[in-house]
């Protein structure tokens, strides 16, 4: 391929060059921009005489002293408690991947292994879910969990992610445990190993690179979920993405916006990390389902 | 597999679904049906000195005792979604006879909330869709003939819209369309009008919203085609630069089919995405400009008069509406099924 490049004609080159430097612009700018935004005043994060401010800093240097500040970040997280919601998001980040996953295998290895008409019908069901907006099923939720005290809990917001997340994590691994030869198990079996035996033995060794693909996009469901833990947490435990919503309604009129743009930081860090450590997985599950059809 | 353990194996991830999925959706079609209580008003004769006075109070303890009888409310049959805040047919009715010209009936028919929220999530869901097809397309092949050191740096920048939680990068966005913002004055400076903001005018945030959708979901077409690109047959390839087949050629006639498939696959997933567009939405405060389905349940259920049925009537129709973006690939998939 890299030799193909040298034998392009110019105008290609350019091309490809303009179309390359364009969108790495559009996809990685807003980043740089609120991350150096972040450590600024609000006076030079939104100014109105000049949009350069918030690249010099020069309302930062007037009220704090120095070009960078930190009052964006105490703010959020000590005075108004940001790292509650953070240590509420790693709960429910920690249980929802662990209990979606063990769930899945299960199921998924039993969806490929198979042959019966019915387990094609329950992976139709399972499209169906998955199409289901969130939204739609916590107005089923509400009046029960109302009814049977259930609403605000922690765990109950996690069974119901859990839940949401099965129709992806199933056609996920299902399509993951087809390319494991099913003569493994089999073989296994005719040694006298039980189904589940089998499982635990042949198949839990050599599951671990798609249930690793898996639980990433299942952590990533539960962490950048907004529509359920809006909506069925109580303030005391909610996670860090409907504390910035509750952010931006309390912080505009004291003029605090800073503390949204720095838990908005402190947010992106660890899905940053995530992409860049995992960034074959990532690609490797997001095609998988693609390419194999 | 036999059907025992078949049974077994996929019981605990049934159960979660059935019981948090499944019902949850029988339930919202039961709650639409229904609408709460009327208020007990009870009537009391209240006799002094200047002779006797009928009064209407209502009677909190008979009310509290009928919710908790029937927790769900009356029955109320399609009443709910009849009502203006859903299919509204007796508005639109009126404006049918009312208005003359398709333009001024449409306008109208925006001022009703819930045609405002399927007209502003149908266009779009139809306006997103292909437009990240083609963007994700155009990267795809943009980075495909890069040098390959250029590319894991080129995928970990793309991969970020995608990956970045979506209320979080809408708001991202929203700071910088601000009229204070890099974006915001470089419109202004652009249009020549200092008083220009996205947040006062209608078409600006439609556009800002669809401007968001395809910055978040580009780089989802984009790594499925960049996949699909390295299995396009070189030799193909090579014939077609035989016979003579310019660049534009290759792509039109080998890379193009050979991606088709995967077209679908986006298309698919895009549209089940898009149609429950929600968050950018909230973080970018739109609601007085432009709403979704997913939207006016949200706004129903929050706040402090939860409207249960009324969000229950949207969450039906949003599942209708689901159901028929849904039924193309569904019918599909059952064919191909029957003839393996």
């Amino acid at each position: 391929m890299s030799n193909k490049v040298k034998r392009q004609p110019a105008a290609v080159t350019f091309l490809v060059v303009a179309v390359l430097a364009i969108w790495m612009m559009l996809a990685a700018f807003p980043f740089l921009w609120t991350l150096w935004g972040s450590f600024k005043v609000e006076g030079d994060f939104f100014s109105k005489a000049d949009w350069a401010n918030a690249i010099k800093g020069t309302l930062t240097q007037v009220e704090t002293g120095g070009s960078f500040t930190g009052d964006g970040y105490h703010g959020a997280w000590v005075q108004e408690e940001f790292w509650r919601a953070a240590l509420n998001s790693l709960i429910v980040c920690v249980f929802v991947v662990s209990i979606s996953l063990t769930l899945g295998t299960l199921g998924g290895y039993a969806l490929a292994r198979s042959t019966y008409r019915y387990a094609f019908w329950f992976l139709l069901a399972a499209l169906i879910f998955r199409a289901m907006p969130p939204i739609t099923l916590v107005s089923g939720y509400l009046p029960v969990f109302f009814q049977w005290n259930l609403w605000g809990h922690t765990a109950t917001t996690i069974v119901v992610l859990v839940a949401i997340n099965q129709p992806f994590t199933l056609w996920m691994l299902h399509s993951f445990f087809k390319n494991i030869p099913a003569e493994l198990d089999e073989s296994a079996m005719v040694d006298g190993c039980t189904r589940f035996q089998a499982f635990r033995n042949v198949i839990i060794p050599v599951m671990w690179p798609g249930v690793i693909t898996t639980g990433l996009f299942s952590f990533l469901l539960a962490y950048n979920d907004f529509a359920v833990t809006a909506m069925l947490l109580s303030k005391e435990n909610q996670t860090m993405i409907p504390k910035i919503n509750s952010f931006l309604g309390t912080t505009q009129t004291k003029g605090n916006v800073m503390f949204a743009v720095a838990s908005v930081v402190s947010v992106t860090a660890p899905l940053f990390l995530m992409v860049l450590f995992f960034q074959r997985q990532i690609v490797g599950g997001l095609t998988a389902g693609a390419v194999k059809g | 597999m036999k059907h025992k353990s078949f049974f077994w194996f996929v019981l605990p991830s049934a159960l979660a679904m059935l019981l948090f999925i499944f019902f949850p959706i029988i339930s919202v079609i039961v709650q639409s049906f229904h609408v709460d209580h009327e208020q007990v008003i009870q009537t009391v004769e209240t006799c002094d000195l200047f002779g006797c006075k009928e009064s209407t109070t209502i009677d909190q303890e008979a009310t509290a005792a009928l919710r908790e009888a029937k927790p769900l409310g009356q029955f109320a049959g399609f009443a709910t979604y009849l009502d203006r805040n859903h299919l509204a047919v007796d508005e639109v009715k009126s404006t049918w006879g009312s208005s003359n010209g398709w333009r001024e009936f449409g306008s109208q028919m925006l001022n009703l909330p819930f045609y405002k929220a399927i007209g502003f999530t149908l266009t779009f869901t139809f306006i997103v869709t292909p437009l990240v097809i083609i963007l994700g397309f155009v990267i795809a092949i943009a980075v495909n003939s890069a040098t390959k050191a250029l590319r894991g740096p080129l995928i970990f920048f793309s991969l970020l819209p995608m990956m970045i939680t979506p209320l979080v990068g809408a708001l991202i966005l929203f700071w910088m369309v601000d009229a204070r913002g890099i974006i915001g004055t470089t419109l202004q400076y652009l249009a020549g009008d200092p008083d220009l903001s996205v947040k006062a005018s209608t078409p600006l945030m439609w556009i800002m919203l669809m401007v968001y959708g395809v910055w978040h979901a580009a780089p989802f077409a984009f790594i499925v085609y960049y996949a699909g690109l390295q299995t396009v047959s070189q030799d193909t390839l090579e014939a077609a630069r035989v016979d003579g087949a310019n660049r534009w050629l290759q792509i039109r006639h080998v890379v193009i089919p050979h991606l088709l498939p995967l077209t679908t696959f986006i298309a698919l997933m895009q549209l089940m995405d898009n149609f429950r567009v929600f968050e950018p939405i909230v973080s970018f405060a739109a609601n007085a400009h432009a709403t979704s389905l997913s939207w006016s349940i949200y706004n129903d259920l929050g706040g402090e008069t939860r409207q249960l049925s009324s969000a229950a009537a949207t969450s039906v129709l949003t599942i209708i509406g689901v159901a028929i973006l849904l039924s193309p690939v569904l019918v599909r998939t059952w064919r191909d099924f029957d003839r393996k």
